[in-house]
């Protein structure tokens, strides 16, 4: 009995990556595209002006590869913080959690806090050693007592992994968000994104990229604020009363997901819910938390701000909005319970969801709250957020191949500035039409497990590699390769084996890996790895690399030789 | 290796310094315990959900709809936010004054 419980409740609380790939799930098929809305293509057209301009402006102040790939250093801890809140605060959490809490109840809450906290721990362990010992990509941390060539090689592989994985998803993602949402066709809407990334990355570098990044988490910030507050107007801002009204709409509603809820006898003002096994849940969690400390693109962010002072306002800032963010999706899901579930032209009586699916919530209540005029806000906001996060994918990307192949692998790190940024502004090219054709190929495959993927392998390779090198002197190359590769390797070959792919995706019987998500099993392999093929690695360059282990923690400690902010 | 940031008679000045030994384990010591505070909180959560949702479930007051667990998530959010101003604040000032004196004698 005990153990029935434990099972249950691990999994309501660990089931962190569901809203993830939710999303991608859920997002209205083509029979459902929705006529032209013009009020959200005009206000869509307004954010594109607007961003190109800051394109153009940025264009002209990205000059050296320090502008290009971290904005000349010179972003600061207040700006930051929103761009990192934006990167995090995509389509997906903003949709897909407030789904779940429209849905489940409590339980949406649960998986917010799980997106939560990996946040301090990320600012007390790594924020400021980042920013201290690296210049534009988290490779330089890696390699920077290690040898050049095939850690950079690694790290690059396990970033482009990330990236396009993490990319796919968001590009098929925004193709049927936007198809529902603006009644645009499907490909026209994939190239549209691909296109306007490209311009943003190529011509305006960091410094745009971060730019469109804060814009949207401004506009969505708002938004989101807009819709909770009219929310609880609903209730004359009297809390009991709006969540004896959540209650009610649970009770009288016409919605499959309800009615299983009604008929359980379940609360959903508490936590219980979803089954699943422990072990899968505990796995989820560490995706989630160490797949955060290990994304290409956020921790690039780290090396726009001018010291380590700034990062670490950086994320204070964004714990911040995170935060505020993830409790008005909670007031959001239960808003649409309240405002959205009675209301007939919102459902879909047939298949018991909302219109356009339950991902619907939000934009159901802000049509709901604010009339025509703000669902085109917010299906703009929405289409923003995902360009917004596309095109910081898309620079780290170009950053992996420019930065660590090219100039640091090949190169060895004598390479002429001007060739390097031209190097980055083809890879943003060529990452820009892959990503296009992956995501009109991919059109009609389920993409849901893209996003675990992308965070099983940043938690398995990436960040094991990035906190080993920070704090481990016995770290050695030959480790750190090797145990990178096996973390990126059996996180992928699990992946494959399991359900999501092994089934869902081939179609086979039964999968042949039993659990859904393999970051525990990945995570250690890859630590046991690195630590194993380290210690017992003899060379002369491995004692080398210890030695040297001294002179860093100083620099990450103290921040003496960091790289400061370019002036301009 | 990638770069080559200070020589060996700065390394040396440095790692003798006390002032880094106090930097060194006053931040590492503050940072390790305001993760495993937040670690704590994070699955002590987790635990009363598995072990106890009934729990979380009870009402806050008598008679009221909002349970104790709305309050207790908010307040796992706000605390978190709060550990970081904690981290921020203290680094910020005491952390970074440590660090600049380190920087100056080791010139």
């Amino acid at each position: 009995m005990k153990s029935a419980s434990l099972t249950t409740g691990l999994l309501g609380a660990f089931s962190l990556l569901a809203p993830l790939s939710v999303w991608a799930a859920d997002i209205p098929k083509a029979a459902e595209k929705q006529p032209m809305n013009m009020t959200a293509i005009v206000m869509f057209f307004i954010f594109v002006a607007v961003t190109l301009g800051i394109t153009y402006w940025a264009a002209s102040r990205t000059k050296s590869a320090k502008d290009f790939y971290a904005a000349g250093g010179g972003i600061t801890g207040m700006q930051n913080g929103l761009a990192i809140a934006g990167d995090y605060m995509s389509a997906a959490s903003f949709l897909g959690i407030s789904s779940m809490v429209f849905a489940k109840g409590y339980d949406g809450l649960i998986y917010s806090i799980g997106f939560l906290v990996g946040w301090p721990v990320i600012l007390f362990l790594m924020a400021e050693q980042l920013r201290n010992l690296g210049r534009y990509t988290f490779s330089d941390i890696a390699s920077f007592r290690l040898e050049r060539m095939p850690v950079r090689s690694f790290a690059a592989l396990g970033t482009l992994c990330t990236v396009i994985l993490y990319l796919i998803a968001q590009m098929v993602g925004a193709g049927q968000l936007i198809r529902t949402l603006f009644g645009l066709d499907y490909s026209l809407a994939v190239v549209m994104v691909g296109a306007l990334m490209i311009l943003y990355v190529a011509f305006g570098g960091m410094l745009a990229t971060t730019w469109v990044q804060i814009i949207k988490a401004v506009l969505l910030l708002s938004g989101a604020t807009f819709i909770a507050i009219a929310a609880l107007a609903a209730a004359n801002f009297d809390l009991e009363k709006f969540f004896t009204m959540a209650l009610e709409g649970v009770k009288s509603s016409a919605l499959a997901d309800h009615k299983k809820a009604v008929a359980d006898g379940r609360n959903v003002l508490a936590p219980g819910g979803l089954v699943n096994d422990p072990i899968s849940s505990i796995s989820l969690g560490l995706a989630l938390m160490f797949g955060t400390a290990g994304l290409p693109h956020i921790l690039m962010r780290f090396f726009t701000v001018s010291n380590a002072k700034e990062a670490r306002k950086s994320v204070f800032y964004a714990t911040g909005f995170i935060g505020y963010f993830y409790i008005l999706t909670f007031i959001i899901g239960f808003g649409a319970v309240v405002l959205v579930a009675p209301d007939n032209q919102y459902l879909d009586l047939v298949k018991g969801t909302l219109r356009g699916g339950n991902n619907m919530a939000a934009i159901h209540l802000a049509h709901a709250t604010g009339g025509d005029l703000f669902l085109g806000f917010i299906s703009a906001v929405a289409f923003a957020t995902i360009l917004a996060v596309v095109s910081g994918l898309t620079l780290a990307g170009a950053t992996a191949v420019s930065h660590d192949i090219y100039a640091n692998a090949i190169m060895k790190g004598k390479v002429d500035e001007r060739v390097e940024m031209r190097i980055s502004k083809g890879a943003a090219l060529v990452i820009g039409v892959i990503a296009i054709w992956l995501g009109i190929a991919f059109e009609k495959q389920n993409v849901a497990f893209m996003v675990g993927l992308a965070f099983a392998i940043a938690a398995s390779a990436n960040f094991p590699i990035l906190i080993l090198s920070i704090y481990w002197k016995g770290l050695t190359t030959r480790g750190a390769v090797i145990g990178g590769l096996m973390g990126l390797f059996s996180t992928i070959i699990m992946v494959v084996l399991s359900k999501t792919v092994w089934v869902d995706v081939f179609g086979h019987a039964a999968p042949l890996f039993p659990y859904k998500d393999p970051a525990i099993f990945s995570m250690t392999m890859a630590f046991v790895g690195t630590w194993f093929f380290s210690i017992t690695d003899g060379s002369e360059r491995a004692k080398r690399e210890k030695r040297a282990f001294e002179a860093q923690s100083i620099r990450c400690e103290t921040g003496i030789g960091a790289v400061g902010a370019s002036k301009h | 290796m990638d770069q080559q940031v200070m020589d060996s008679g700065q390394i040396e000045r440095i790692r003798n310094n006390p002032k880094y030994q106090e930097l060194v384990s006053k931040r590492s010591r503050f940072a390790w315990i305001l993760s495993i505070i937040m670690l704590v909180m994070y699955y002590a959560f987790i635990l009363v959900i598995a072990f106890s949702p009934a729990s979380l479930g009870a009402p806050i007051a008598k008679g009221s709809v909002i349970t104790i667990g709305i309050p207790v998530g908010a307040l796992i959010i706000v605390g978190a936010f709060i550990l970081t101003g904690i981290y921020v604040r203290r680094a910020n000032g005491e952390f970074d004054e440590l660090t600049r004196q380190i920087k100056e004698e080791a010139k």
